[in-house]
């Protein structure tokens, strides 16, 4: 390469703009700028995601040295622990709700926000405000809610004449009280999304479409729809990597109960794993939640976020 | 100027120097809330480090939960703490076995073994195993049915008079008809329901059963004694005694609703009455003195001795590497004297058991009374049994027998089956 020789015309990207340094070439500046990002990178991340896999071929309990190597015996109880696969299906139906019910209802606010009348970012802030809230304060205030003795759900319940449930203590029940949180906490962030997307959409575009007689609908469909796919394909893959590692709301909640019906992955990667201190177990699903999500994100990348 | 400059930070680096080797700093870790042992605490440490003005002993607080999950990392790396707080049972096996904690057999036998001689024997046996003393006694706590005196009366149940079983049942059966919730239970937190699987094998086996079952002799969980223990619980939640949305309260709800006066009973700690005005919507509750207390029934056919007690035992472990100022302090700080101190103050059963008589609470005195004439007392078998096995399997298996969810033969398979593997 010679992009650095002083008889080459112009430079016209700006590394080539550079000065030209006697003892740095392009190798050097990578050497020297990447380097911390690295050494931080490798020993922060790629190291302990080492470490876990290969904890997960040992029954250990996190004290002294694993020694014990039980080959893949933790992966097998694994899959056949019935509630793994209720934490797997859980997961399922968080991503379900996320991209069905969360997205288009975060759509849906976000065009009605996103206009300018009186008021509009006051309704944006009020909408954003669950996801300021720390995850645990939320899962501690719902809670307060859903108690059937004093919470918003038996008042509600009293008030409309009937004995209110118990929703957080009944296992068909609980994971939908949970599913109703995680939408809440979440949508805002989301909305937040859709206004950045909207608000960098030409208002020619619907101007040049309403003088031809375009209806509302229309210019959603053809108009904001098409142009907000970026967004819509970005706030899909944050909700899919949000879902898989739902935790932080499910523990002040339900701690995964009544009956381990509303485990996800990560809450029973720590309460099988790390609080029965068998770290092993406990790698082994930190290895196949891992493996899950690298997979969507690489797949998700490559298919649909490619033209980005 | 510079000249300056640079005396200064020569003379600032040897003053830290100084500073360095005057002080040995000792770190304890504890996952204690209860102000009132806490001000004791401070107390003591700060006596100990006037009459040992080179050392200084710094607390740590960490949440029980909390400590769990993160004594592995911290015992592998540089901020181990020098003494930390311990439940006994399958945790401090392990530590021990890795060589984590101090073995502590030859201080506590020195001269003639003065140390060992100032706690009772139950208290050090409880923390020695392979012929070795591994922690330093703190203190104890039983399990025993706190009752609420007006509401027992409204439903006609003298809770005097509740020895057995079949009494009890008649008790709720009672309490129900007189529209009041029999018992607060929190199977959220899970743990407070093992408590009464624990004290109904307890009744029905005795102690040869646990320490049978803990030695992996005969049938272990599956004995009779375990599966007649689920079948008493499962036929126990099915009277419905709990209060409504029992299955998503925690500990603290279950108080509050038993501070407050909703249920009338409650297995409880033997601290549980003096804390409860704290756990009171009002702070104050029902009063000390509407609250009555009776030991965990036996049962029809059990062979357990009702003596035999259930609860805690709570002590202090040493790192291995600590500073031999640790051990000193604690010898000090669980001093018959400071005991006496400690018990003093109503917070729990001291470890020696003539401070006993320093417990002025009424309740809590007949426990400490009780656990000193036990002829046997049965750790929590989420401490003892391990976080695998006792945490993990036992705790989810009693929630499930109560619910209905799996039948006593089942859990009591699914708790030998994970104990076999351990």
């Amino acid at each position: 390469m010679s992009e650095f020789a002083p008889s080459t015309p112009a430079p016209a990207s700006s590394l080539r703009r550079l000065p030209k340094s006697p003892s740095l070439g392009a190798t050097g500046f990578l050497v020297v700028f990447l380097a911390p990002s690295l050494v931080l990178f490798t020993t922060l991340v790629i190291l302990p995601m080492i470490q876990a896999g290969w904890y997960s071929f040992f029954d250990w309990n996190g004290y002294g040295v694993p020694e014990n190597f039980v080959g893949l015996r933790n992966f097998q109880q694994l899959f056949g622990s019935s509630v793994f696969l209720t934490a797997l299906r859980n997961n399922g139906l968080i991503i379900a709700v996320s991209v069905v019910l969360q997205i288009p209802l975060a759509l849906w606010l976000a065009t009605l926000v996103s206009r300018r009348f009186a008021g509009a970012v006051f309704f944006r802030a009020v909408f954003f405000l669950p996801f300021v809230l720390a995850d645990v304060a939320a899962g501690i205030i719902w809670s307060f809610i859903y108690d059937g003795n004093y919470g918003l759900v038996a008042s509600l319940g009293h008030a409309l004449g009937f004995d209110p449930p118990f929703l957080l203590a009944d296992k068909q029940w609980a994971i939908y009280a949970v599913l109703v949180v995680i939408v809440w906490k979440y949508f805002g962030f989301h909305m937040m999304l859709f206004i950045a997307g909207l608000q960098g959409i030409s208002p020619d575009y619907h101007e040049a479409a309403e003088i031809d007689g375009a209806s509302r609908r229309q210019r959603f469909l053809h108009i904001t729809l098409p142009l907000l796919k970026p967004t819509i394909a970005l706030s899909v893959f944050f909700s899919v990597l949000g879902a898989l590692q739902t935790f932080d709301v499910i523990m002040p909640l339900t701690q995964g109960g009544p009956a381990n019906s509303t485990q996800s992955m990560v809450s029973f990667l720590y309460l099988f794993g790390i609080s029965r201190m068998k770290i092993g177990f406990g790698s082994a699903v930190g290895v196949v939640l891992f493996l899950m999500c690298a997979t969507f994100a690489f797949a998700y990348k490559k298919m649909v976020l490619k033209d980005e | 100027m510079r000249f300056r400059i640079a005396i200064a930070a020569a003379a600032m680096t040897f003053a830290s120097m100084l500073g360095a080797s005057a002080q040995t700093t000792v770190r304890m870790l504890t996952p204690e809330k209860n102000p009132k042992i806490n001000a004791f605490w401070e107390s003591v440490i700060q006596e100990y480090q006037t009459a040992h003005p080179d050392v200084s002993i710094e607390q740590q607080y960490m949440s029980g939960d909390a400590m769990m999950a993160k004594l592995p990392t911290m015992l592998s790396s540089s901020a181990a703490p020098d003494i930390f707080f311990s439940w006994g049972g399958g945790v401090m096996r392990s530590l021990s076995q890795t060589g984590a904690i101090k073995d502590l057999t030859a201080d506590f036998d020195a001269d003639g073994g003065a140390w060992r001689k100032s706690y009772s024997p139950a208290a050090v046996d409880a923390f020695s195993f392979d012929g070795k003393v591994w922690a330093v006694p703190y203190k104890l706590s039983m399990i025993n049915f706190y009752y609420n005196k007006d509401l027992f009366e409204k439903a006609g149940v003298d809770g005097d008079a509740i020895r057995s079983w079949d009494d009890f049942l008649a008790a709720i059966a009672k309490l129900k008809a007189a529209g009041i919730t029999p018992i607060a239970v929190g199977a959220k937190d899970k743990w407070p329901v093992h408590f009464y699987w624990a004290y109904l094998a307890l009744r029905e086996g005795g102690s040869q059963s646990f320490i049978d079952a803990k030695a992996k002799r005969g049938d272990g969980f599956k004995s009779d004694s375990f599966v007649k223990a689920g079948e008493l619980l499962q036929k126990l939640g099915e009277a419905a005694p709990f209060q409504r949305g029992f299955e998503a309260a925690g500990w603290g709800e279950t108080l509050t609703d038993f501070a407050d006066g909703r249920a009338a009973m409650v297995l409880g700690f033997s601290d549980t009455p003096e804390n409860l005005p704290d756990s009171a919507t009002d702070k104050k509750g029902i009063g000390q003195e509407k609250i009555g207390m009776f030991a965990f029934p036996s049962v029809p056919g059990g062979k357990g001795d009702p003596a035999e007690t259930f609860g805690g035992n709570n002590a202090w472990l040493v790192y291995k590497d600590a500073k031999p100022e640790a051990v000193d302090f604690l010898r000090y700080a669980t001093s018959p004297a400071n005991q006496a101190r400690y018990a003093a103050l109503n917070a729990d059963i001291p470890v020696v058991a003539s401070a006993a008589s320093e417990i002025t609470n009424p309740l809590l005195k007949s426990a400490a009374e009780s656990v000193g004439k036990s002829p046997f007392h049965q750790n929590f078998l989420d401490q003892d049994l391990g976080p695998d096995v006792g945490w993990g399997v036992v705790n989810q298996m009693v929630v499930e027998l109560v619910t209905g969810e799996i039948s006593p033969a089942d859990a009591a398979q699914q708790i030998q089956d994970a104990w076999d593997l351990q």
